[in-house]
């Protein structure tokens, strides 16, 4: 019986993954510009790594594996958002990006009032 | 000239830290064992020296319930994004046409470079934002927002990184800018009672205290 219940949780947990990063996979295709490519290239596959992970912990349950889980968790986490932030910041700076599929572009706005220092 | 005092101040600032490249040390190897402890700390004071930059100023201030509960929420929240994200790709028919997103201003109340961060990097992995750019003078976040479409959303969005914020400081921010916080929504209250522009002049209050706390009494660059 604790076998199914394994079974399911792997199941449940690699095949999320999976979705997860094959969503981010299809939003870097579909997503209309750099700015919205950046949302698929971090969010889903946060999630998928957390789920992947979190499985491989499940399975071997030591200490070692769950804290390296933790680690890799965190360190994707935090290092994700900054690349993300890089590209961003260069593609909105030289204008690589498409100003009609925004509502409002205030970091725009405030470069041209200029009261933004460097 | 710095002191004998400052020095030591310094030292138990950079502590928590130093202690937290030991932890990682051992996170890393996935034991705790006495030699991975030493050569932990070894590492850990190393890497100190060698890779020198100014000190993060932290409040030294943490509430442990509360930081737990920002942790869970976070982990809720990716989860959330992910799902959001992954189903505006993989949706069947094709994009709306016309605007869907927006490059917004936030001007968060904190005047703490480590809030400002971990702000940042909680609102780039909550749904639907990315920071675009960031204007520490001001603390102020550009992010990109997916999925908007009109200015009201756009102000439940902002209101939702403004709580962030909240639960940010709340957990392990200052007494300082928890008492901004609080004056903020005191005036904000007035503000509201008295029929005033509520958004400026809570706004105007924040910016009160401003650069003072940037100045970083580590930077190298001051003694000379």
């Amino acid at each position: 019986m604790t076998d199914v219940i394994g079974d399911v949780v792997t199941a449940v947990l690699v095949l999320s993954a999976a979705l997860m990063c094959l969503a981010a996979g299809v939003g870097l295709l579909r997503f209309p510009d750099v700015l919205s490519r950046l949302h698929a290239a971090t969010k889903p596959q946060i999630f998928g790594l957390i789920a992947v992970t979190a499985d491989v912990a499940v399975n071997n349950f030591t200490l070692g594996t769950v804290t390296l889980s933790v680690a890799i968790v965190a360190f994707q986490a935090l290092t994700a958002p900054m690349a993300a932030h890089l590209i961003a910041r260069v593609a909105h700076d030289t204008d690589r990006f498409r100003p009609e599929l925004l509502i409002v572009d205030e970091l725009g706005r405030a470069n041209r009032r200029g009261d933004r220092g460097a | 000239m710095t002191t004998r005092a400052e020095r030591r101040a310094a030292l138990l600032n950079q502590l928590p830290l130093w202690l937290g490249l030991v932890f990682l040390w051992m996170l890393l190897w996935g034991s705790f064992s006495w030699l991975n402890l030493v050569t932990g700390a070894v590492l850990a004071s190393l890497v100190s020296v060698v890779f020198y930059l100014p000190a993060v100023q932290l409040s030294g201030r943490i509430n442990p319930a509360r930081t737990l509960g920002f942790l869970l929420r976070l982990l809720g929240d990716i989860v959330r994004a992910s799902v959001q994200v992954a189903w505006l790709a993989l949706r069947p028919f094709r994009r709306p046409a016309g605007p869907d997103s927006a490059i917004i201003a936030v001007p968060l109340r904190t005047r703490s470079d480590l809030i400002l961060t971990w702000t940042a990097v909680a609102t780039s992995i909550v749904p639907g934002s990315i920071v675009v750019d960031t204007d520490r003078v001001s603390s102020t976040l550009y992010l990109h927002v997916l999925g908007v479409r009109t200015h009201a959303q756009i102000d439940h969005f902002r209101a939702s990184v403004l709580a962030t914020e909240r639960r940010i400081v709340g957990a392990f921010g200052s007494r300082e800018d928890l008492e901004r916080l609080a004056l903020g929504d005191t005036v904000a209250a007035v503000a509201a009672a008295t029929g005033a522009a509520a958004g400026d002049v809570s706004r105007a209050s924040a910016r009160d205290g401003d650069d003072r706390d940037r100045r970083n009494p580590d930077d190298p660059g001051e003694e000379a």
